[in-house]
């Protein structure tokens, strides 16, 4: 036993939780800096809408503007949406494998610090001397030294210093639920939710490559003085627009697939019915992963890469839409014949699908190179992704938060806010970006801070404002329905929604070391195949027994926090404080892979109930 | 059980005897997975930039294919010593660990010192990271690999240093084992390094 300790190191509060490798507490982690990202993004998106809600109006002004459009989308995915959709795979894989703790708890807590880390480098900018302004895309040459100011260096060392947590995250899931299902958990009886996790993860193990060299090329560019990037010296601005999308696009389905698994979940519960055609719901998810990476030219149409390459990724695109239907079609014959309940989380679910469906429509539109010609670059572009962004993911994480907050936090979210709280947010929506549509076909450009006087589009911009006022609203409602839940004194109980996966075997919130006795998994929803064969609860597969646990650590925050000083150091071009930042960096590495961590032991008589409970 | 890390009886494969051991690996696999796609978008990258040359020093004005090939042999004699190394894991033998894996040490020192040499030569003759596109790719591309070697030596020598204290447990095992891996990994790259940057630029014109 020597060098074990026996109980649990006492940390409380904001030490805690900055030492934490809990997934249960990392997942608390991402929601609360994911929803502050969000809330910046919402900000800045509101801005946007204000300057264009009127014809010539000059609210922010063009520089401003370019800094709002970029900083809008940059914050939204990278920030907002990933870590969020973080969180709920860290809450929840782990539970539904049936699985103690993820696999690599360390690098789990460095993948949470290096993402809060880089977001919070790159949003200094605004009180820096001004935030990126070349479009989240960043094309060159316009984000070059000659065309941009210093804000893109912020982008670029803040996403690439964030991009490193993402991608540790997604092996941290990939091993996790390779490794360490629980005995039963085949990867045929593995639920939805679990499988786009998998799935997800994988593309971010092979995309997140192609961004990490984009930006270290565009660095050397604006830092170094490489050219990469510079016509002038033999450079070439096409690579980097394919570096950016080879990543940019497999990026929007590391985005939707884990809120189709979120649908898959929640639909399929308030249904009380087996999710319809789950293997082929597992191929499907499967194949659009693969697919993910066969068309990232389909941003490029315009660029001139040629008329048989359009055609090709022209083609492989629209291809997409073939598992996208399947998908919808199994949420259909899912709910068909089901006993269907709307709380607030299957009213998200359920407005998903005819929305995500609109956007997918447009997206195939899109996919047609001669169309596209005529709607690059335009307003009907810009309504495309936020159907599927906003009516897709957006939607599936309010779905899925309204579903797993009382797994997360053990206190149910109010119904009647909620009910609230989806109707602004999903009129609201609508009226935003269904005008783009025609907005972008009325010849709308995106990008440009405003627009002229008669020319058809005055009211649709003032509609698409006002809608975005109902969303803010919605976005509003939702915060006060979290503090309405912390505050309640009522307890949820373990299984408020009469669960069919693992997680609801367990009390609410889990305890730290989650299952008692890990559990035995007998068939595709492992709590339901228990609860009809008359069971209370899981049938466990071990003895009760001593829990070995990981240690906390302050060393992910230390390595984070050398990167983000490093970064500084970089934008400034002071290389001693570059040295200063890798060199605590390397420090903390070679701290960690000398030291051992032996962890602790839960004693079997501190275990909080016996047995794996229903 | 876990907890009593057995000095006496280590088991077969050590490197995959507990769970967190074989999430290691599997995860240092991944890892793998992800590194060939940077050094892949790199590669690429360089391709499309090679003739580049924006008027200043072509590779066909500067390689010398003799350092090069030097470079070469000693990385990728220290990729066998590697091997040796692993072997020699499998049979539980950490004296003869340590020996292999100071070896490749040395070789890998000895393949930076050139490649240092080869850059500062390349820089007194007019190729700068600013010079042309081809320059900022070739540096980039090179420096890279250079770099993980660089890396791969720190990593190699601490855990040399730290085991001599912990000896071979199933918890250095799959330290060694991944480090093994890991420059197993850096030599294959090399291999294309020396095909696409040097043979191919020794050759010259356009490709494709
Ligand atoms: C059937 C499925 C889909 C098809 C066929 C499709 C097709 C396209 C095409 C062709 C474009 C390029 C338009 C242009 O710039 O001219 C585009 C843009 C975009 N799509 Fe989709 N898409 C689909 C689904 C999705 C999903 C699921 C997401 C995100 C969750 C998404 C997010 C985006 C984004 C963010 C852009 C704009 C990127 C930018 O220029 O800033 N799309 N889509
Ligand atoms: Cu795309």
């Amino acid at each position: 036993m020597s060098a074990h300790a026996s109980h649990a190191p006492n940390r409380s509060g904001l030490w805690d939780y900055l030492t934490t490798v809990d997934h249960k507490k990392i997942a608390i982690l991402y929601l609360i800096a994911g929803g502050i990202f969000f809330l910046a993004g919402g900000l800045e998106a509101l801005l946007i809408r204000l300057q264009l809600m009127y014809p010539e109006i000059e609210f922010v002004g063009a520089k401003t503007f370019n800094e709002l459009i970029t900083m809008h989308g940059t914050t939204m995915i990278f920030l907002a949406v990933m870590p969020i959709i973080f969180a709920l795979m860290n809450a929840i894989v782990p539970l539904q494998i049936g699985a103690r703790d993820v696999a690599f708890p360390f690098v789990n807590a460095l993948g949470f610090w290096l993402f809060f880390f880089g977001g919070v480098l790159l949003n200094t900018s605004w009180f820096l001397g001004g935030a990126p302004d070349a479009g989240w895309t960043s094309y060159t040459t316009l984000a070059l030294n000659q065309y941009s100011g210093r804000g893109v260096d912020f982008y670029v060392l803040g996403l690439q210093i964030a991009g490193l947590g993402t991608l540790i995250g997604g092996i941290n899931f990939l091993v996790t639920i390779i490794n360490m299902r629980a005995p039963g958990m085949t990867f045929m009886r593995m639920p939805m939710f679990t499988w786009a996790s998998f799935i997800t993860s994988g593309l971010i193990l092979f995309a997140f490559p192609a961004i990490t060299v984009g930006l270290v090329l565009l660095m050397f560019d604006r830092l170094f003085g490489g050219n990469f990037f510079n016509p002038d010296a033999g450079g070439n601005v096409v690579i980097w627009e394919h570096l950016f999308w080879i990543f940019g696009h497999p990026e929007v389905y590391i985005l939707i697939l884990p809120a189709f698994g979120i649908i898959s979940e929640v639909v399929s519960t308030f249904s009380r019915k087996r999710l319809f055609g789950y293997s082929s719901m597992v191929f499907a998810t499967a194949l659009i992963g693969f697919l993910g990476f066969m068309v990232w030219a389909h941003h490029m149409f315009t660029t001139g890469l040629g008329a048989i390459a359009n055609t090709l990724f022209g083609l492989a695109t629209m291809l997409i839409a073939v598992p996208t239907g399947i998908k919808i079609f199994n949420w259909l014959l899912t709910m068909w014949g089901g006993q269907i309940r709307f709380p607030t989380a299957n009213l998200f679910a359920v407005g998903f699908i005819p929305t995500f469906t609109i956007g997918g429509m447009t997206g195939v539109m899109l996919a047609v190179p001669p169309a596209d010609y005529q709607y690059h670059d335009s307003y009907f572009v810009v309504a495309h992704f936020h159907y599927v962004i906003v009516g897709g993911l957006v939607f599936g994480l309010f779905s899925g938060l309204y579903y797993w907050w009382p797994k997360m936090f053990g206190k149910m979210l109010n119904e009647t806010i909620g009910k609230w709280n989806f109707w602004t947010f999903f009129i609201g929506f609508h009226l935003t970006f269904f005008p783009q549509h025609f907005l972008g076909l009325m010849g709308m450009p995106r990008r440009v801070f405003t627009y002229l006087k008669d020319q058809n589009l005055d009211m649709g911009n003032f509609i698409s404002t006002i809608g975005a006022f109902g969303m803010t609203i919605g976005t509003i409602l939702f915060m006060i329905n979290v503090v309405v839940a912390a505050k309640s004194s009522k307890r949820a109980p373990a299984d408020p929604w009469d669960g069919r996966s693992l997680e609801w075997a367990i009390p609410s919130p889990p305890p730290e070391y989650n299952f008692v006795q890990t559990p035995l998994v007998r068939g595709l929803d492992a709590l339901w195949v228990e609860k009809m064969a008359g069971n209370k609860g899981m049938t466990p597969a071990e003895p009760i027994g001593d829990i070995h646990m990981p240690s906390p650590s302050f060393l992910p925050f230390l390595m984070s926090l050398g990167l983000f000083v490093a970064g500084y150091g970089f934008i400034y071009h002071n290389y001693v404080v570059v040295v200063i930042g890798i060199l605590a960096t390397l420090a903390c590495m070679f701290t960690r892979s000398v030291k051992d961590d032996p962890g602790y032991h839960i004693h079997e008589d501190e275990l909080e109930e016996k047995g794996v409970k229903a | 059980m876990a907890n009593h890390h057995a000095h006496a009886v280590l088991p077969d494969e050590p490197e995959k005897a507990t769970l967190e051991g074989k999430n290691k690996v599997l995860g240092f696999w991944l890892f793998l997975g992800g590194e060939t796609v940077l050094f892949g978008s790199l590669f690429a990258t360089f391709i499309a930039l090679r003739d580049q040359a924006n008027g200043g020093p072509t590779s066909q004005a500067l390689f010398d294919m003799n350092l090069v090939a030097v470079a070469t042999l000693l990385l990728l004699t220290s990729s066998m010593t590697s091997v040796m190394a692993t072997l020699a894991l499998h049979r539980k033998d950490l004296k003869k660990i340590q020996l292999w894996l100071t070896i490749t040490v040395i070789l890998g020192l000895g393949f930076l010192a050139l490649e240092i040499y080869e850059f500062v030569h390349y820089v007194h003759e007019g190729l700068k990271m600013s010079t042309s596109a081809f320059s900022s790719a070739f540096y980039t591309l090179v420096g890279f690999h250079g770099a993980h070697v660089a890396f791969g030596i720190c990593w190699i020598t601490l855990l040399q240093l730290s085991a001599t204290k912990k000896g071979l447990t199933v918890v250095t095992a799959p330290k060694f084992y991944l480090a093994c891996l890991y420059w197993h990994f850096i030599d294959v790259v090399w291999v294309f390094i020396f095909t696409v940057v040097y043979l191919m630029g020794m050759i010259g014109g356009k490709v494709g």
